[in-house]
């Protein structure tokens, strides 16, 4: 193989003649940080609701959720990212339109909103099945005591069923933040859109990658200790497991 | 007069019929035994009386209320109705304390140290009060269940339904829970309870409602129908559960 190794190059200027390529490297994974917290945060709110919706007595909600779940877990995500960058302000009136494509960063909202949306629909059917593996009769002795279904949901079912998917949920969390990498497609300069931009100034196509895989690695471990300390902490004294007590 | 009373009552799943026109009463004081073999739709009955299984056809008035009636706020009769199921349900993610004061709180208002001085007192009364900072899972199947009728008590209610109480409990852990129960008759407690403890019925029930596939096939005074039921069905029933 021909390749002359070079270390660095990471210091030298980057394009901009500001920052340094390391540097541009540490904003791009900044980036990819806000990117993939924003996402998972709306991606657990959209979930959730979904999730909730797929799984309530009521037949509309059932339609309404599964309809976005398949929508949004069938297609893509990049060809997502390009209708919702390239696609959606066309299809709005023409000032809405002109106000989103002016907006400051709006390829980083745009990030979110695909990616939560996408998870979103994923998390859902996470939620679901959570929801899922509780007996019937929880549900039953929360509105036998009078709590209303949304409060059932509220302080009986949820409260277990995220318990009890927090390992899957942890998955999906790092699926986001690799998945932060699509929105280069859309001029968002997070960290794979970095290396790229050090691989093209220098040519050092090795060196700007092994930073940038060094950095991802880095982050979904921080993501995997984190979520290991939130289901240690969610764990139920005494609890085996849903089936186990109350399952038929 | 009158606390529970169920008029022609009958409820399909697509084409299995499980309730097939049951009529009965509990009247405010007494203790009815609903029993029958298993899939008789003893279960399924219970669960209708505060509108957790919903019905096809008939009416369900329970004090005052009509059940059946699309216009009657369900929570706000079912927290006057205590329920107690067979597997317990109490909920695994809080402790004794919170299980008690959950709904107390949520639907009947109360402050948080009403609620639990409350549930306090009734885990004193079920014989907990030790239990009350542990989680369900911690307790023995009994004490679980002991847990699930103080939890249905600490919302006041005017009738208590147990469904099945005892089926899930190791034998050793059955006395218990009956022995609550029967405090609780002694103390007027209107009660409707599907069971096959026999020996409970015998002590404190008032009438014997016996089911057999979807029908009430006899609703009797409790002496009539253990000295001679007047169907073949709960005859046979009857030698069989107390063969032993």
């Amino acid at each position: 193989m021909d390749y002359t190794w070079n270390w660095s190059a990471l210091w030298s200027l980057s394009l901009d003649g500001r920052l340094t390529y390391f540097e541009t490297l540490l904003l791009g994974l900044a980036w990819t940080l806000a990117t993939a917290l924003s996402a998972f945060v709306l991606a657990l709110l959209v979930g959730s609701l979904l999730g909730v919706m797929r799984s309530a007595p009521v037949a509309w909600m059932n339609r309404v959720g599964a309809c976005f779940v398949e929508l949004f877990r069938n297609v893509p995500l990049l060809v997502q990212m390009f209708l919702w960058y390239f696609v959606l302000p066309e299809l709005l009136p023409d000032a809405a339109g002109d106000w989103l494509k002016q907006l400051p960063d709006a390829q980083f909202y745009t990030a979110v909103l695909c990616l939560g949306c996408y998870h979103g629909a994923r998390v859902a059917e996470v939620v679901r099945s959570g929801l899922g593996s509780l007996s019937r009769g929880q549900g039953m002795a929360g509105q036998a005591l009078g709590l209303t279904l949304p409060q059932t949901y509220r302080y009986v079912l949820l409260p277990m069923a995220y318990r009890i998917v927090v390992p899957t949920l942890t998955s999906e969390f790092l699926s986001t933040t690799k998945n932060t990498s699509v929105a280069l497609a859309i001029g968002l300069v997070e960290l794979t859109a970095s290396a790229r931009a050090m691989q093209e100034g220098t040519f050092q196509v090795f060196e700007a990658f092994a930073v940038a895989t060094v950095l991802y690695l880095a982050l979904n471990l921080v993501i995997v200790f984190l979520m290991r300390v939130l289901e240690r902490k969610a764990q139920v004294p005494g609890y085996v497991s849903g089936h186990e007590k109350g399952g038929r | 007069m009158s606390m529970i009373a169920i008029k022609q009552v009958s409820k399909s799943y697509g084409d299995f019929q499980v309730l097939k026109n049951c009529s009965t009463e509990v009247a405010k004081g007494e203790v009815v035994v609903v029993c029958g073999p298993s899939g008789s739709g003893k279960s399924t009955l219970i669960k209708t009386v505060n509108g957790l299984e919903p019905i096809n056809q008939g009416e369900i008035v329970v004090d005052g209320t009509t059940v059946t009636d699309k216009a009657t706020n369900l929570p706000q009769l079912r927290s006057r109705v205590g329920m107690v199921f067979q597997h317990f349900e109490l909920f695994p993610h809080l402790s004794i304390a919170e299980n008690l004061a959950l709904a107390q709180m949520k639907v009947l208002k109360r402050s948080r140290a009403e609620a639990l001085a409350k549930g306090a007192a009734l885990l004193a009364r079920v014989g907990l009060s030790a239990h009350a900072d542990k989680f369900p899972g911690q307790l023995s199947g009994g004490q679980q269940q002991r847990v699930a009728i103080a939890r249905a008590l600490a919302m006041d209610p005017v009738v208590m339904l147990f469904d099945e109480p005892t089926s899930a409990l190791d034998p050793e852990m059955v006395t218990e829970v009956l022995d609550v129960m029967v405090e609780l008759a002694n103390e007027g407690m209107t009660m409707m309870v599907v069971t096959h403890e026999m020996g409970f019925a015998r002590k404190v029930a008032n009438r014997v409602v016996f089911m057999d596939a979807g029908e009430v096939v006899e609703d009797a005074d409790k002496e009539a129908f253990f000295a001679e039921p007047r169907s073949e069905r709960a005859r046979q029933f009857l030698s069989k559960i107390l063969a032993h």
